[in-house]
């Protein structure tokens, strides 16, 4: 297991041309080019401000969450970049078959490739919501953004950790990528991204904080979007245990199922 | 130290699910345990006992029926895939022409895909960087190395992907005939480029169901059948056997008594075939028609050889080949390819071979003849059965010895012009 995971650092450089590669290839080609990789994001964005703000005003009376589209755009960018790493590895080795049948290279590279490829696009993606917070001048303190490159760390142990586990168990079972599909849509709902903690009923908090997702999605809305110093790293640091252990035991997993691979796929 | 070693390689494939091409978690959950599902239904057994050695520099053709376990053992070799049981070792960097351009993307241009793809047959980007232009000379791209892939023909798609993979540069080539899918040029280049690998002293495992390549490129052959070895060693020798065997299936009942069991000589001298029609007498002949083992160099020699069918044949071809005592063939022919058609042999027959000058240099010999169907079943072959000296007052090397003069012109002298090919 050690000398395979010394191996998948042998190939980081595949790795890095992989990931160049999918985004090229994803934006040539296409006259906007990589905006398209936001437009489900600010498609999402827009039909939330428009639906909870003029179509439902009287929802979101008495919050203070303001300006909503900030706060909303707070927790689905990191989300866009987890479900679409997380749903797109639940493929990417029967995809990638031809490789693994026909050419002697880690399997687990291609996970790899579409989590980290999630991570630039999630990457030019703060772009968009660097522009919005000067939009609405709201200054971010430097004290705070320090912590931003650990939660996206944390973030990336996490769905890297998932999307191993899920490639290679799809491999075996095709329907779980069926299963997961659904199950993202009740995971998003369940995940404070269009509601705030602090709007949800006292009782409901234990279960929310049962979800990981809600520890990192609470830690960007705290960096990017509330005022005060960044209190959230309980949370954080716990997430960041459970990813590690997480990584590890997918890696077991892939590494067990590394050789029935090529014949399934 | 053998380049690929094979002890008892066993490879057995699991099938899961017995009415389901897959399984699905929702069957497995069902069906009560997940864990049960993981456990094979059915199991085939695609590699049963192969053991055998291929010392470094050798070329070795593995050849089968469909389906005789040949791509599962390259596979092995190859690292994609482990065996059961048993150990496979393969010593030096290994590079698998499997499928030529797995794993090129349409989208993204030549040039991309050849770093992509090197870097996944273990090159780094510097070695990359020093070979492109080899690559992109080989695969004959030009310009187009900087379009999509998409854009190119299927021949410019596997130019590249094998020239990608071939200047991996590995010690140990595996191939997996991808000779069948190329037009006659992309074929001779490959030739060519296994040709310079042998020279290099660099090993290959070719599968191959073109048998005329394993006779004509390998220095051995292993035949597979039913994931076992069958027979191994002299390539001619284990082609014709399994030819032998392949006609025997298609018409049945068998043409002949099967193939005599030969006792592999030190370099795959023997007698093999059908015995359909039989060589019964092989003589070299001198210009004055003395039977011999010597002849000078540059005179006459007439192969005379006596042939009998029991039963009359109405498809053959007679052939006859001169080795060196190395085993590399200078000159191989047959009635076939020099235009004869065949209308009948039965009884006793003879037929002799003139060559009028025996160009070779001073050395030992050793001589093929046989008679086959058109299609290369073999009726008798004898194989190095025979051999002759060549005697040369002249100490020149090599093996061709052609008819040559010297003339000296300007400020050279020569006391003692040299006498040349005039023996």
């Amino acid at each position: 297991m050690l000398a395979n995971l010394r191996q998948v650092f042998r190939y980081r450089a595949l790795i890095s041309s992989l990931v160049a590669r999918e985004l090229k290839a994803r934006y040539r080609g296409s006259v906007l080019g990589f905006l398209w990789t936001f437009a489900n994001p600010l498609l999402l964005l827009g039909i939330y401000t428009l639906v909870f703000t003029v179509m439902m005003p009287g929802s979101r009376a008495g919050t203070r969450i303001e300006p909503y589209a900030l706060f909303l755009l707070c927790g689905i960018l990191p989300w866009t970049w987890f479900q679409t790493s997380v749903l797109e590895s639940c493929s990417v080795l029967v995809a990638g078959g031809n490789l693994i049948r026909k050419v002697l290279f880690p399997a687990e590279i291609l996970p790899i490739v579409t989590v980290l490829t999630g991570l630039v696009n999630f990457a030019f993606s703060l772009v968009i919501l660097a522009g919005f917070l000067v939009y609405y001048a709201r200054p971010v303190s430097p004290g705070e953004l320090a912590w931003l490159p650990l939660i996206v760390l944390v973030q990336l142990t996490f769905t890297l950790g998932l999307s191993l586990l899920l490639s290679c168990l799809t491999v075996h079972f095709r329907d779980l990528r069926d299963l997961v599909g659904n199950l993202m849509t009740l995971w998003f709902w369940g995940t404070p991204i269009i509601y705030s903690v602090a709007e949800v009923p006292e009782r409901f908090h234990r279960l929310l904080a049962l979800n990981p997702l809600t520890h990192l999605v609470v830690a960007y809305q705290s960096v990017l979007f509330l005022d005060g110093p960044f209190d959230e790293w309980r949370g954080l640091l716990g997430l960041g245990l459970l990813s590690l252990v997480l990584l590890g035991v997918a890696y077991f997993v892939f590494d067990r199922l590394r050789d029935t691979l090529a014949e399934e796929v | 130290m053998p380049a690929v070693e094979l002890r008892d390689v066993r490879k057995i494939y699991r099938r899961y699910g017995r009415r389901k091409s897959f399984g699905t978690l929702k069957s497995a959950l069902l069906s009560g345990g997940v864990l049960r599902n993981l456990r094979p239904d059915s199991t085939f057994l695609a590699l049963d006992g192969v053991s055998f050695d291929v010392a470094a520099g050798r070329t070795v053709g593995l050849i089968g029926r469909n389906g005789s376990g040949k791509s599962s053992l390259l596979k092995l070799i190859a690292g994609i895939g482990k065996p059961t049981s048993g150990t496979v070792h393969v010593s030096g960097r290994v590079s698998a022409l499997i499928e030529l351009g797995a794993g090129f993307h349409p989208e993204i241009s030549g040039r991309e895909n050849v770093f992509i793809n090197g870097m996944m047959l273990g090159l780094s980007k510097a070695e990359i960087v020093r070979r492109f232009d080899d690559i992109v000379a080989f695969a004959e791209l030009g310009d187009f190395i900087d379009e999509p892939v998409k854009t190119y023909s299927s021949g410019m798609y596997m130019r590249l992907g094998f020239a990608v993979a071939i200047n991996v540069d590995p010690d140990v080539l595996l191939v997996d005939e991808v000779l069948a899918v190329g037009d006659e040029a992309f074929t001779h280049k490959c030739l060519e480029k296994f040709a310079e690998f042998r020279r290099r002293g660099k090993t290959i495992v070719l599968v191959t169901h073109t048998l005329d390549l394993v006779t004509r490129l390998c220095d051995e052959a292993v035949w597979l059948d039913g994931g076992k070895v069958r027979a191994s060693g002299d390539p001619k020798r284990v082609v014709d056997a399994y030819l032998l065997e392949v006609a025997g299936a298609e018409n049945q009942p068998t043409v002949g008594p099967p193939p005599e069991a030969v006792e592999p000589g030190s370099n795959g001298a023997g007698r093999w075939g059908s015995k359909d029609a039989e060589i019964e007498q092989v003589e070299l002949l001198r210009p004055d028609g003395q039977s011999s083992h010597v002849f000078e160099s540059g005179q006459p020699m007439r192969i005379r050889v006596r042939v009998r069918a029991p039963r009359p044949l109405y498809d053959f071809v007679f052939g006859i080949g001169i080795f060196t005592a190395d085993g590399v063939c200078c000159f191989g022919t047959n009635t076939d390819i020099e235009g004869g058609v065949p209308r009948e042999l039965s009884g006793a027959g003879e037929f002799t071979v003139d060559i009028d000058r025996l160009d070779l240099v001073a050395g030992a010999y050793k001589l093929d003849v046989a008679v086959h169907r058109q299609d290369g079943v073999p009726y008798d072959y004898h194989r190095l059965l025979y051999s002759f000296r060549v005697a040369s007052p002249v100490k020149d090397t090599g093996i061709y010895r052609p008819r040559h003069t010297w003339t000296f012109g300007g400020g050279i002298a020569i006391s003692q012009p040299p006498s040349g090919g005039q023996s």
